[in-house]
């Protein structure tokens, strides 16, 4: 049973000082280095916070991971999901041994090749062959390996009449095909892979896609480590979600994704205020409260492209007035996808309430914001609130083998005929 | 189940990282599979340099051919500097190009971490291969140079017969190699220390060329006094480039105390400078 464990990683941590380095780090040095010859504990391992970059650090020290323990067996397909700055790249840093950890050990069978990058250490004036060489050997690979692989390589990046200039003089897209041609033909036993797939036509990704899903295939361990759902859905058998520095859950990649989804997405995003006086508003109208309602069958379950959502907010009214709502419905880069107003109804002061519902299959995958304006006769805008509500809706069940970001605003389902 | 993993534990592992108890536990082995990179590197280095050129590896000749040139007209015509009997031009063409080997080595590996960081920090495989690979590529830039050096020898033993060569020259590749030692090891002690601090790195360059005119590179040792001499002796490179030119020149002052001192010297560096390498390696991506 253990002999089928090619990576076990045990209290992995690794710590980050805050700031700069190199200035007035002397004396931290110091005095680390006198407590360590005394054989005492490093007075800084001790402080240091969870890396959670929403809020400002309180110590000079954070750890990027904390305490990660897991194991990886020969074959298996493991990828990493989190946010931005939960870790994942750290991770990667340390299992690819770029750097070593603050703290635990890690232990491998068998040779490691990662892909934190395409063409690492090319050098423009060589020729497209000598950089095969030159990559494959930086990768861990022997002479001899790279010129059983060759071919296979030069046939990948389709460069065959290429192969002797100078990569300098390839076109961008050449370039990164070669690179990725080396790298998909490493032997090694283990593959860590980043989000490499970020490169390249739709075409080429598809392709690179494809070769690691034959080298997964091959029942050589592969890491993959990617914000892109649909490709981890598609190539990872199991999934460690990563949440500030720690490993938050770990198990099949469709419950783990699930998971994932629903904690760092917010699926309700909601605001109320009880107090009037603390409610955003005027001396006209004051929003008590909104929410963004997921008509998802299960609670839990993440608002996709496909789910119906309802806007709904409350208000209330110091006066009677002829009232009428505005919801502007932006984009996180700033983009208006639409403007929707309600009819103009007579209202009478006190509170009201009311929903909004966008149909499924209408919106792509985006991080949104709502701004709400109250709107007095049709005409004059009484108030105007920016950013009430915020959430994202994912993208998850795609056919097909395109995962890139589908291109445009919106994503209707609409009647094809092909004949 | 459990018994059985912690008996596999530290004997089936390939590698274990991190937390590792002591600083010597060095991995020769690793290097060793690692030969044909190392090798690539060399390749790289000696092929890039003259890309696009018409003459190709022979301008690695005409840099120690100017500053002989150079050294022979300032320090020679202008400053009369004495060099003994040996002819000018032998004098400095050789020492020249075993100095300039030195402080190539020196200036390049003493940059590894900081010119490499964009590598080393996607991808790993045993640094010193690359401190290795200058060293290597430094030698062979320096046969090709030497063969200059050969051919104006040659000359001055059978044509003009001003110089009889001993037998020692057969030394050389103990001094050549003693030499490329203390260059890796000095250099990767700067570049393990330079990390974090940067301040050093603008000495290195500025101490180098110090260090020239505290070697006897434009001038023998028996031309300075005795007293001191001593201090001139205590500079390990001292000893090496005596030698180097009583092997080839017959001129020169050897003292075995003083050749053991530097070898040893060397050697001490050398085995300083891969521990504190191998411990700055793992973890300086984090701090430059």
């Amino acid at each position: 049973m253990s002999k089928d464990i090619v990576i076990r990683i045990e209290n992995v941590s690794k710590q980050y000082r805050l700031g700069q380095i190199g200035t007035g780090t002397l004396s931290h040095d110091l005095k680390r280095w006198w407590a360590l010859t005394r054989g005492k504990e490093d007075p800084y391992l001790k402080i240091g916070v969870e890396n959670d970059r929403t809020s400002k650090a309180s110590s000079e020290y954070a750890w990027a991971l904390r305490d990660i323990s897991f194991e990886v067996n020969q074959g298996d397909t493991l990828g990493i999901i989190g946010k931005n700055g939960a870790g994942k790249s750290t991770l990667l840093k340390v299992l690819s041994r770029v750097t070593a950890p603050t703290t635990g050990q890690m232990k491998i069978r068998g040779r490691i090749a990662a892909l934190l990058e395409v063409g690492t250490g090319f050098h423009p004036e060589l020729t497209g062959k000598e950089n095969i060489y030159l990559n494959g050997a930086i990768m861990g690979m022997t002479k001899k390996e790279i010129s059983r692989k060759f071919d296979e390589i030069v046939d990948f990046a389709g460069v065959q009449l290429y192969i002797n200039t100078p990569v300098k003089r390839y076109s961008s897209g050449m370039y990164v095909r070669l690179a990725f041609g080396v790298a998909a033909h490493l032997e090694s036993e283990i593959l860590i892979i980043d989000e490499v797939l970020a490169v390249g036509d739709a075409e080429f990704q598809k392709k690179c896609l494809g070769k690691m899903g034959d080298v997964a295939g091959d029942g050589r361990t592969v890491i993959f480590v990617s914000h892109n759902m649909q490709a981890v859905q598609s190539l990872c058998s199991k999934t460690i979600y990563m949440k500030s520095g720690k490993i938050a859950d770990i198990g099949p990649t469709d419950q783990i994704i699930n998971s994932y989804l629903s904690r760092e997405v917010n699926n309700r995003v909601s605001v109320s205020w009880d107090n009037m006086d603390d409610a955003p508003g005027n001396s006209v109208v004051k929003i008590t409260g909104a929410e963004i309602i997921a008509q998802n069958q299960k609670e839990d379950d993440p608002i996709t492209i496909k789910t119906e959502i309802w806007v709904k907010y409350n208000l209330y009214l110091l006066k009677e007035m002829n009232t009428n709502l505005s919801v502007h419905f932006n984009t996180a880069s700033g983009l208006m996808v639409f403007n929707a107003a309600s009819p103009i109804m007579n209202l009478a002061a006190g509170h009201h309430s009311g929903t909004m519902k966008i149909p499924g299959n209408l919106l792509n995958n985006d991080i949104y914001s709502i701004r709400l304006l109250v709107v007095k006769d049709g005409t004059t805008i009484i108030y105007s609130i920016d950013d009430l509500l915020t959430f994202e809706i994912s993208d998850i069940q795609r056919e097909g083998n395109w995962f890139g970001k589908w291109e445009g605003v919106i994503r209707p389902i609409l009647d094809f005929t092909l004949i | 189940m459990n018994e059985n993993r912690v008996i596999n534990d530290n004997t089936e592992w390939d590698s274990v990282i991190g937390e590792q108890k002591s600083q010597l536990n060095f991995n020769f082995k690793e290097i060793w599979r690692y030969r044909d990179l190392l090798i690539l590197f060399v390749k790289r280095d000696i092929v890039t340099v003259y890309k696009q050129t018409i003459l190709g590896p022979i301008w690695f000749l005409l840099q120690p051919v100017f500053t002989t040139i150079i050294y022979v007209a300032i320090f020679g015509r202008v400053a009369k500097i004495p060099i003994g009997t040996a002819p000018p031009i032998l004098f400095y063409l050789g020492s020249v190009t075993l100095w300039n080997y030195f402080s190539d080595t020196l200036n390049i590996t003493s940059k590894t971490f900081t010119d490499n960081a964009t590598v080393f920090g996607k991808v790993y495989f045993p640094r010193l291969i690359l401190p290795l690979s200058k060293v290597l590529s430094g030698i062979i830039k320096l046969g090709i140079q030497f063969s200059l050096f050969f051919v104006v020898w040659i000359y001055y033993i059978f044509i003009n017969k001003q110089i009889t060569p001993t037998l020692y020259v057969f030394t050389f590749p103990l001094i050549l190699l003693t030499i490329a030692m203390l260059s890796l090891g000095v250099g990767i002690i700067i570049t393990s220390m330079t990390t974090k601090y940067r301040d050093l790195t603008f000495l290195v360059s500025f101490a180098v060329q110090l260090l020239m005119y505290a070697t006897p590179i434009i001038y023998p040792i028996s031309t300075v006094s005795a007293k001191n001499q001593i201090w001139l002796w205590l500079n390990p490179l001292t000893s090496l480039f005596e030698a180097f030119k009583f092997a080839f020149l017959g001129e020169g002052v050897v003292n075995f105390f003083w050749l053991s001192y530097s070898v040893l010297f060397t050697f001490v560096v050398t085995f300083i400078g891969i521990l504190v390498f191998n411990k700055v390696e793992k973890r300086f991506i984090d701090s430059v």
